[in-house]
């Protein structure tokens, strides 16, 4: 029947003008009979020369295929147009070749001559879509070929083409395995493509073929991180889960020692990623020296996936949303697992399939951690025109989030639950409810009176239902329920529903000493009633009439004999088998005594409650969000998530040698220009403010590390005591007094309280951020205002400077110089000045300037880094400060820091190359710089007011370096002074009133 | 990854199949059609169903299922994400996504799976650059039946940064059209109080500009943003830092971003109803009566109300009167439907009438919940408002606009 309106098309087509010859009964295209005749047709169409029939029979063909017919006698005819000029009538074939060329192997070689020649096309997508057909036909002969195209391929000039390289591995390993060590090789030189187009499809090579091979993502690992945000997104996905098994081969668990973690302000910092996404920066972290066995410190590299997945939270894909959620949830610290919840949240929105896998995979996750989505209790919240999949799902869920406090309003939710019309739903509500009860003790009775209530309910599944679940809890503690005991006794005249009945005859039985009235008359009644009940129901009645007989032999004696005769005579052999069974073990014998001495043992054992939890628990040994994961069962192929190691393999391996490593400014920019989209957030704002941020957000990094160290923790304790001091010493004056010092602690203390917010809630922190970020804005402004009051707070933060230097290994930042500290006493000028440019520039990073310390404020540039100058570390920064020696000259400070083993001696700058206009005042020649060590030396360089780059080298006794200066048009200014009232008349000025 | 895709209509047939690697037979769906048979209802079909040798994972859009066949451990929603790109290709491309428009288009559609998919791996996705691959269906091409679907230029776009950007585009009038679009949903209880409610918004945009634009788009009040999710296009730097949406937009429709508002204090709810559906336990009659009045709707008329309500299975039949609007009610179905249109707050529109209960049937415990559709235009409940839109990196001078919408989403009222 589906065939007929299928042939539209090619009705329309052979029916147009031209060819009526080979116009078709319409008829014929569902009648089978005619396939010979129609195939000639199709032949005849074929070996014409017109395109236009040809083109004509392919899509007939292709609709014959996509209906699932068989097409395969067509192949000569068909094989033979592969080198057809017109590229729609080839672009059928091919898909013709691919589906067919299996069947057909020899026949299907003689198409190969054409793909080969396609492969040495000028143009790549010819040359792809050659090397993709190519590798699709699965004919065992052409491997060799294959290998030798793909090989090709793979250092194609064209990204593009190196992708369907990518793509061509896995078909090849799975046409031949034999290829996998070749392959390798190949994947091994695709990963270290730079290209985000090639980057999703070599790790999806990687995965198919040699998932075990973690040894090849060492090196690459730092550039998939930073890559990761412009890959398209199928291939993050691949990338991510991954990246996830790697993360946990390599680094040490986060969890293992919590508390320390609670300090890291990392969080709030999370907008600083910039530095990291632009590249080579990044590549060179400090990491070689952490302390395996130290207290927990995340390794760099850790962090820095963490960092740059995080905002794939926000991709409209929800499969990515998913897998950063997984990554996080197997990878993070507890204290930031929560950023997940929201973006999970949003995606029950989408789709009911995509609410069905969501929903498995929260449910897992809420029983490890179930504080993470407690906040979004209502999101879980039941509709009714939800299917039912869905219901049982967020069922489950609610489940899980119950707990003292909230469980009021969920079970007044569930009480609506229950009369619902989709009877599968209540009684997994009932279910649930049951859960509940015994999960928080606190509203077992309310649940148990809730459940007794329903027990009156019309519908019988409900009662039934209910009974089961009462039955479960009532096993937890009988002695207090004699009551619902009794209630439940009367309902055997009601209800029919056999598995209910069943648990009210068990619970009689098991309980019958706490109803000892009431225990034999229900025997009695069933005994009556026994011949029609269910076996369920019968085999009940049994042990019923037996435990009674232990108790309470003088009253049932004769009830029990009688059930146990009609049970013999019964058509079920289990029923007859039991009957038979028990009689012996309880009506004392002459031989048989030594078991009814014990029966009341064997019957009144005491029996352990059952325990009722989720069919989630433990689900997380599977990665979330895998398919096993969602089966419960491990699918074929699946790669196990390793545990932690106990000690972390060496980070060093992911260390990647950057040769040109001076020329990171020019490097840099290159490589921002072919770098795709996101990385370049200030694109457009041209290159001077590119650069110019870049000081800013080094300088928020530094200033971080030292309000993390210096401030964050030790002065800002000190602080605090201070404060309470002076409380005792003026606590009734303390509100008049605006005493401008203290005024300034407190504030202090706010931005420290502020950042511990940000690090240690578990919140979204987009939402915790953003409002401290507000609470530091405000005090950005407050702090202009008296900025030389606050003069007086620095000197603590650069006192603790040798801690800070220990410390700011902590934060992970790669920038960090090892321990520089500014030399130059600063002044307020300066301060102000730096504190007013914070506000001309517009980065995102999140400023602290009532932290910064005069200097690091302006922001530290590298200029050598410690690799590339073998062991000597070079920054600079412009120190916004007159040079002495030349009015015109713009003073830079330039911090060495000498990390090598040995002395490094004769520090000069030598014979620079400047452009016209450009002069540099040198500094002097410094003797030597110890191991360890570091210097800093000004030098005045005249910009002539443009921001062309100074070269010069910087020479050592034995090593020339070639370094370069870009300023940053914010620095190119010369200090002014003047007082307030001066200041704002030139400020009105401006203003042009 | 994704072997095999089958197309499965309502009533069992399968119309198309479509193999990336291996054929795999057709007799695998057989898994499917069992457990569609336990599942008695299409929504109620499990997404993901396990077969001895292989994995099967199907969402069901516009009557049609889309059956993947897995081998391997794949994440599910990997594989659910991209059925549905699917259905949205198939409704870009065709308007609608049906099976007779499948049926009709299905060499269009064939290629068009080849394109999507390389050895079971996702290779071209964004509509742009598949449309420059494989032209969409015009009337003009079907027409003169010079029927080429393939696009003679090579697809250059594939290869650029900005690869959900065809090049070479012109045209001569230039716009930008955005649509704020807000959903509320809310389950409002017996007594009027509101459960829950959330606002699901999106933006919509239409997009047709000329050359290589570079668009930004700055709100008034940013920080209600504070969930979201956007299109590849959007510079996601750019917004950390400043909440600006900056983008070089796809060419034609997309959705540009989507954003979740969820403290419940902000949602205002715009409607109320009253009702009073009551059976009695002796007589075979049932009252109802429900009325719909506007709330909070910042001054707007509240247009295109619509209740529909699941009436328990009880009820034989409904003799009802509108004040204003249409109403049905199917027997069968039991689904209760009155298109009320718009409201008008001097006269509120109510619906009256009796219901009929089995005789003899004891009343129905469950009260029936009312589902409540309604448009709200030029209203963005939420308080979104666009501050501007500044295009940069070409000449001429655009055509901008901007609609805001408010509708109900997942709207439900516990009676």
């Amino acid at each position: 029947m589906s065939a007929a309106p299928a042939y539209g098309e090619d009705k329309g087509g052979s029916a147009g003008p031209g060819e009526p010859e080979y116009g078709h009964d319409p008829a014929s295209g569902g009648i089978f009979s005619s396939d010979y005749k129609r195939h000639d047709d199709l032949k005849e169409m074929l070996d014409t020369n017109k395109d236009s029939l040809k083109l004509e029979a392919m899509k007939r063909i292709v609709a014959m295929i996509a209906r699932g017919k068989n097409a395969s006698d067509l192949f000569p005819a068909v094989v033979k147009n592969v080198a057809c000029k017109n590229i729609e009538v080839k672009k059928l074939v091919y898909v013709y070749l691919v589906r067919y060329a299996e069947e057909q192997q020899d026949l299907a070689l003689l198409s190969i001559s054409t793909f080969q020649r396609g492969l040495k096309d000028p143009n790549q997508l010819i040359r792809a879509s050659a090397l993709r057909v190519l590798s699709s036909i699965r004919v065992p002969i052409i491997v060799p070929i294959m290998m030798l195209a793909i090989k090709e391929a793979a250092s194609d000039m064209s990204p593009y083409v190196r992708k369907t390289a990518a793509h061509a591995i896995p078909k090849l390993y799975s046409l031949d395995s034999d290829q996998k060590d070749q392959l390798i090789e190949v994947i091994e030189k695709l990963l270290a493509d730079k290209t985000t187009l090639v980057a999703g499809s070599v790790v999806m090579a990687f995965e198919e073929v040699c998932p075990e091979r973690i040894d090849l993502i060492h090196k690459n690992y730092r550039k998939l991180c930073n890559l990761l945000i412009d890959v398209e997104e199928w291939g993050q996905v691949v990338i991510i889960s991954m990246l996830t098994r790697y993360a946990r081969t390599q680094f040490l668990s986060p969890t293992q020692n919590e508390s320390l973690l609670e300090e890291n302000p990392e969080k709030a910092f999370y907008g600083s990623e910039e530095d990291e996404a632009k590249g080579p920066g990044s590549e060179e972290a400090t990491t070689a020296a952490l302390p395996a066995r130290k207290p927990y410190v995340m390794d760099p590299d850790h962090r820095l996936l963490l960092r740059n997945t995080k905002p794939l939270l926000q991709s409209r894909s929800a499969a990515v949303v998913m897998a950063v959620a997984q990554l996080y949830f197997h990878l993070a610290p507890k204290a930031e697992v929560g950023v997940i919840a929201k973006a999970l949240v949003r995606l029950l929105r989408s789709h009911s399939e995509v609410q069905y896998v969501v929903l498995q995979n929260v449910a897992t996750m809420s029983i490890k951690r179930r504080g993470m989505f407690e906040p979004y209790l209502k999101s879980f919240y039941i509709r009714s025109t939800d299917p039912t999949q869905i219901k049982i799902l967020k069922l489950e869920v609610l489940t899980n989030l119950a707990n003292e406090t909230n469980i009021p309003t969920v079970l007044r939710e569930f009480q609506t639950y229950i009369r619902s019309m989709d009877k599968d739903f209540v009684a997994a509500t009932i279910q649930a409810i049951g859960r509940c009860a015994t999960n928080i003790g606190r509203v077992r009775d309310t649940c148990l009176n809730g459940l007794v209530q329903l027990l009156s309910n019309r519908d019988e599944l409900v009662v039934a239902e209910s009974v089961v679940v009462i039955k479960k809890l009532l096993q937890m503690q009988p002695a207090q329920h004699g009551e619902i005991i009794k209630h439940l006794a009367k309902l055997t005249d009601n209800i029919q529903v056999p598995m209910a009945r069943a648990s009210i005859l068990w619970l009689i039985g098991e309980y019958c000493e706490h109803v000892p009235k009431i225990a034999p008359d229900v025997l009695r009644k069933m005994a009556k009633s026994f011949t029609a009940e269910e076996d369920i129901v019968k085999l009940q009645v049994i042990n019923l009439a037996a435990k009674l007989y232990l108790t309470n032999s003088k009253q049932t004696k004769l009830l029990t004999q009688y059930v146990l005769s009609l049970a013999k005579y019964d058509q079920n052999y289990d029923i007859r088998d039991r009957a038979r069974f028990t009689r012996q073990l309880i009506v004392p014998s002459e031989q048989g005594g030594a078991l009814s001495r014990h029966a009341k043992k064997l019957f009144l054992a005491p029996k352990p409650a059952p325990v009722l939890e989720s069919s989630f628990k433990d689900r997380d040994h599977f990665q979330l969000g895998s398919l096993s994961h969602l089966l419960n069962a491990k699918a074929t192929g699946y790669q196990e998530l390793p545990d932690w190691p106990e000690e972390a393999p060496d980070p060093s391996v992911r260390n990647v040698e950057v040769p040109e490593w001076t020329k990171c400014s020019n490097r840099e920019k290159r490589k921002e220009k072919e770098k795709p989209f996101y990385s370049d957030s200030e694109g457009e704002s041209g290159p001077t403010e590119s650069a110019d941020s870049d000081p800013e957000s080094e300088s928020a990094s530094d200033s971080k590390s030292s309000s993390e160290s210096g401030s964050g923790e030790s002065s800002s304790e000190s602080d605090s005591e201070d404060q309470e001091e002076e409380k005792g010493k003026s606590s009734e004056s303390e509100q008049s007094e605006e005493e401008s010092g203290k005024r300034k602690m407190k504030k202090r203390k706010k931005v420290a309280e502020g950042q511990g917010e940000g690090s240690s809630s578990d919140e979204g922190s987009d939402s915790s951020s953003s409002s401290s970020e507000s609470e530091r804005t405000s005090d950005t402004e407050e702090e202009q205002v008296e900025p030389d009051s606050w003069r007086k707070k620095t000197p603590p933060s650069s006192k603790s400077a040798p801690v800070a230097k220990e410390i700011s290994l902590l934060d992970l930042e790669d920038f960090t110089p090892p321990s520089v500290q500014p030399v130059s006493p600063p002044t307020i000028v300066s301060t102000s000045l730096a504190t007013d440019l914070e506000g001309l520039t517009l980065t995102d990073s999140p400023l602290v300037p009532s932290l910064l310390s005069p200097v690091s404020g302006v922001g530290r540039q590298e200029l050598l880094h410690r690799v590339a100058g073998e062991g000597l570390a070079v920054d600079y920064t412009f120190s916004r400060q007159p040079f002495s020696g030349d009015p015109h000259m713009v003073s830079v400070h330039i911090h060495f820091s000498n990390s090598s083993e040995t002395p490094i001696k004769g520090l000069h700058v030598g014979t620079p190359k400047l452009p016209p206009g450009i002069s540099i005042q040198e500094f002097p020649e410094i003797e030597s710089l110890a191991p360890g060590e570091s210097a800093t030396a000004v030098m005045g360089i005249n910009f002539c007011d443009s921001t062309q780059v100074a070269n010069f080298q910087l020479c050592t006794q034995t090593r020339q370096f070639y370094v370069s200066i870009q300023p940053p048009v914010g620095e190119l200014m010369a200090p002014v002074f003047m007082s307030e009232n001066e200041f704002k008349k030139e400020q009105d000025l401006q203003a042009g009133h | 990854m994704i072997h095999s895709l089958f197309l499965i209509n309502s009533s069992g047939d399968i119309f198309l199949e479509k193999h990336w690697k291996s054929v795999v037979s057709r007799s695998v769906c057989d898994y499917f059609f069992e457990a569609q048979e336990r599942a008695t209802e299409a929504e109620n079909v499990p997404p993901v169903i396990p077969t001895p040798h292989h994995y099967l994972l199907s969402v069901y859009r516009h009557k049609i299922f889309f059956v993947a066949v897995i081998q391997t451990e794949v994440p599910p929603l990997f594989v659910i994400e991209f059925l549905h790109r699917v259905v949205d290709t198939f409704q870009d491309y065709f308007g609608v996504c049906s099976e007779p428009v499948i049926k009709d288009n299905v060499v269009v559609v064939y290629e068009v799976l080849e394109e999507m998919l390389d050895n079971g791996f996702p290779l071209a996705t964004e509509s742009n650059i598949l449309k420059e691959l494989i032209k969409p269906p015009t009337i003009l091409r079907t027409v003169v039946n010079r029927s080429t679907n393939v696009g003679d230029q090579l697809p250059t776009g594939q290869l650029s940064v900005v690869p959900w950007r065809r090049t070479g585009v012109k045209y001569t009038n230039n716009e930008a059209y955005f649509d704020v679009i807000e959903e509320i949903d809310a389950i409002i209880d017996k007594s009027g109080s509101t459960i829950t409610a959330e606002i699901q918004g999106v933006i919509d945009a239409c997009v047709k500009l000329t050359g290589m634009p570079d668009l930004t788009l700055s709100f008034m009040n940013p920080r209600l943003l504070d969930d979201v999710s956007f299109h590849p296009c959007v510079r996601f730097k750019r917004w950390e830092s400043e909440r600006i949406l900056s983008f070089i937009p796809p060419d034609g429709n997309f959705r540009l971003l989507s954003y979740h508002v969820s403290a419940q204090n902000l949602v205002a709810i715009p409607v109320y109803v009253k009702h009073n559906i009551s059976f009695r336990d002796s007589s075979s009659l049932g009252r109802f009566e429900i009325t719909v009045g506007p709330k909070q709707t910042m001054g707007k008329t509240i247009e295109g109300v619509i209740v529909t309500s699941q009436m328990p299975k009880g009820v034989l039949n409904m003799s009802l009167t509108p004040s204003q609007g249409t109403h049905t009610f199917d027997p069968v179905t039991k689904m209760l439907s009155w298109d009320v249109g718009k409201i008008n707050p001097q006269k509120l529109p109510s619906l009256k009438g009796t219901m009929s209960l089995q005789a003899g049937a004891s009343k129905p415990d469950e009260n029936p919940t009312i589902n409540l559709h309604f448009k709200i235009q030029q209203l963005a409940i939420s308080g979104l408002k666009v501050n501007r839109l500044d295009m940069y990196g070409e000449k001429y001078k655009p055509f901008k606009g901007i609609k805001y919408m408010t509708k109900a989403g997942k709207f439900q009222v516990r009676t």
